[in-house]
């Protein structure tokens, strides 16, 4: 029996009954959501370490039917969105109290898991380009979910810019099709590989893989396509806010990134095309790590501090990915090309973890004092223990503070940088990350630590179900620092198949038509 | 050639409207434009002059499927229509929500957010 479909299935069902059992039974977005969290949770778990899958659906074999790939890549972030899917579904059970209709919210809620499984393990473009609308247009309407000024304008704002990244993705998925005939992503490499991988370029791919590039990077939010996350994410209830910076701008744009430019179009050594686009990942990686870096540390709205960090801390994401891209499009060392790889995907899952750590905290830090004004917070530590501790440990990790997990994601995508030999791109890396540790530093003066602010006199400790998946989280941010160094085998055993889909672009065809 | 190069062209239109108007409205109406060049570009990618309807039939030859329509862009149209649909149906809303907060539709009255 072949469960890979299900993590599509599952949430696309439960979305479609929660409204319609929502009329008369007002729980039911509570109940049916978390239980299907946690199923797909422990599927997702499940999957760690197995063989890749591939499922093609209705028994028609590709590339003429539709296949479901559930390779390292796809696991690897089938873990991360799930687990972290249900933790802010734990959440938002006690956070979400304030809003009105309920039922919409958690149908939102299980169509965006939907989306971004959809988008993780689908082995077709036109397939990717569809689940991408389903999580982008469940995002669109979370952000906006307050409905006041507010929260309508930035929900408005990343309508529109997502509306121009998908017109680019589709022109970029026809584009594709008209050149290759095909929209399974096995057989398009396989086309791509045989066809044009020599020197000579076809311009209509390269027009195919800029638009990629640019529709991608939008939904990633890398810089200069970044303008809709800083008022997007501040904007959204906490537990999406979590879900955006967490998981949805890296599986709709970091993993799709990876995907068609290591698997489909692939970094052949003997292509022109490949190091344009390594060197542009490069470009807008730097940037990124530059611009989010230091628009983060003059914010003084916590969530708009966060939102800021994460343009930055995806920057470094995509350095490593496309260090390594570089690497391999230049036919060096490939083990070097490896640690590059690992970097990037050790970072991305840290970053999933620490910063939906940092965002739900952010919701609980609102939800006791009422505000998100760091000049009127101040001294939670005092009247919040718990969550002073988890946001504590959650800053000293994204700050790169050794042994946090943090630490060994940026020093080992520094060390693949120095010895890739860009050392002007390592410097800029180097400096930005102690500017990560000042802002960094600025959030714990100013909220953690210091006088009692105004707001913070009256704030009692937040409940349980909030504070759970805080401590939950926190664990995981400790866990991956200590076992980065004390057990190796273990980042091996859980990102090792990831980084060698990557590593072996052209194994993911022999993988899909056998 | 000409009808590719027209259909950037209604690429363009779209994405100055979208760029240029302040009516958020108007905005709305960019990116439909900009929707529907691009469900134009899959179609053109499929078309034939001439062609026929991929229906095969007894008794046809080998020559028929020359003169056949490629079904799969078509396909693909047809839920990207849906999927803009859906899109618009959303964009309207809120810009009637946005309307009802500031009495306006003018984006740079509405504008509060520094981006």
């Amino acid at each position: 029996m072949n469960l890979v479909p299900l993590f599509v299935a599952i949430p696309l069902g439960v979305a479609f009954l929660i409204p319609m059992i929502g009329i008369w039974w007002k729980k039911s977005g509570e109940v049916l959501s978390t239980l299907s969290m946690v199923a797909l949770s422990v599927m997702a778990l499940a999957s760690i370490g197995a063989p890749a899958v591939v499922h093609h659906m209705g028994g028609w074999v590709a590339p003429k039917g539709i296949a479901v790939v559930a390779d390292g890549l796809s696991v690897l972030l089938l873990v991360a969105v799930n687990v972290i899917g249900l933790l802010c579904i734990i959440f938002s059970l006690k956070y979400m109290k304030e809003y009105t209709g309920l039922p919409k919210y958690y149908a939102l809620f299980m169509l965006m898991v939907a989306g971004m499984n959809g988008v993780v393990i689908s082995g077709d473009l036109f397939n990717l380009f569809v689940f991408l609308e389903i999580a982008s247009i469940a995002s669109y309407a979370l952000v906006a979910f307050g409905v006041e000024a507010d929260e309508l304008e930035a929900g408005f704002k990343y309508l529109i810019l997502g509306s121009v990244a998908s017109v680019m993705i589709l022109f970029a998925v026809g584009t594709v099709y008209a050149v290759t005939g095909s929209l399974n992503m096995a057989d398009v490499a396989r086309t791509i590989s045989l066809d044009w991988s020599g020197p000579e370029m076809n311009p209509a791919l390269l027009l195919a893989a800029a638009l990629f590039l640019m529709g991608f990077s939008l939904k990633a939010a890398l810089v200069p396509f970044h303008a809709w996350l800083p008022d997007a994410h501040p904007s959204a209830p906490a537990p999406i806010s979590a879900m955006l910076s967490g998981v949805v701008i890296k599986s709709l744009g970091v993993y799709a990134i990876c995907r068609v430019f290591f698997n489909v179009f692939g970094f052949a050594a003997t292509s022109p095309t490949s190091v344009i686009i390594a060197n542009s990942m490069i470009g807008f990686s730097v940037l990124s790590i530059v611009v989010g870096g230091l628009a983060a540390v003059g914010q003084w709205d916590l969530k708009r501090l966060l939102a800021y960090s994460s343009i930055g801390q995806i920057g470094y994401v995509t350095l490593g990915l496309g260090v390594g891209a570089r690497i391999l499009a230049t036919g060096e060392s490939t083990a070097l090309a490896a640690l590059a790889i690992f970097g990037g995907l050790f970072h991305l899952v840290n970053h999933a973890a620490f910063k939906s750590l940092l965002f739900l905290s952010s919701g609980a830090i609102q939800t006791a004092t009422g505000t998100r004004d760091m000049k009127l917070l101040g001294g939670i530590r005092e009247k919040m223990p718990i969550t002073a501790t988890t946001t504590n440990l959650a800053a000293l990790s994204i700050a790169g503070v050794p042994p946090f997990s943090g630490f060994w994601s940026k020093l080992l995508i520094i060390v693949a940088v120095v010895r890739a030999g860009h050392l002007g791109v390592a410097a800029v890396a180097i400096a930005m990350a102690f500017v990560t540790l000042v802002y960094y530093v600025k959030l714990q003066r100013n909220i953690i630590f210091g006088e009692v602010g105004r707001n913070v006199e009256n704030a009692r400790e937040v409940s349980a179900a909030m504070y759970v998946p805080l401590i939950v989280l926190a664990f995981v941010c400790v866990g991956f620092g200590i076992l980065a160094v004390t057990q190796p085998a273990i980042g091996e055993r859980m990102l090792g198949p990831a980084r060698d889909v990557l590593l072996n672009g052209a194994e993911y065809v022999k993988l899909v038509l056998g | 050639m000409t009808v590719y190069f027209l259909c950037v062209v209604l690429l363009t239109m779209g994405l100055y409207c979208l760029v240029a108007k302040k009516n958020i409205v108007k905005k709305v109406i960019g990116v439909v434009i900009m929707d529907y060049a691009v469900n134009l570009y899959l179609i053109i990618i499929g078309y034939k002059t001439g062609g026929t309807a991929p229906v095969v039939e007894p008794g046809m030859g080998e020559r028929a499927l020359e003169r056949f329509v490629d079904p799969l862009p078509q396909a693909l149209v047809l839920t990207s229509i849906v999927i803009g649909l859906g899109v618009l149906a959303l964009m309207v809303s809120m810009c009637i929500r946005l309307y009802e907060k500031h009495g306006t539709f003018d984006m740079s009255q509405i504008s509060k957010l520094r981006g």
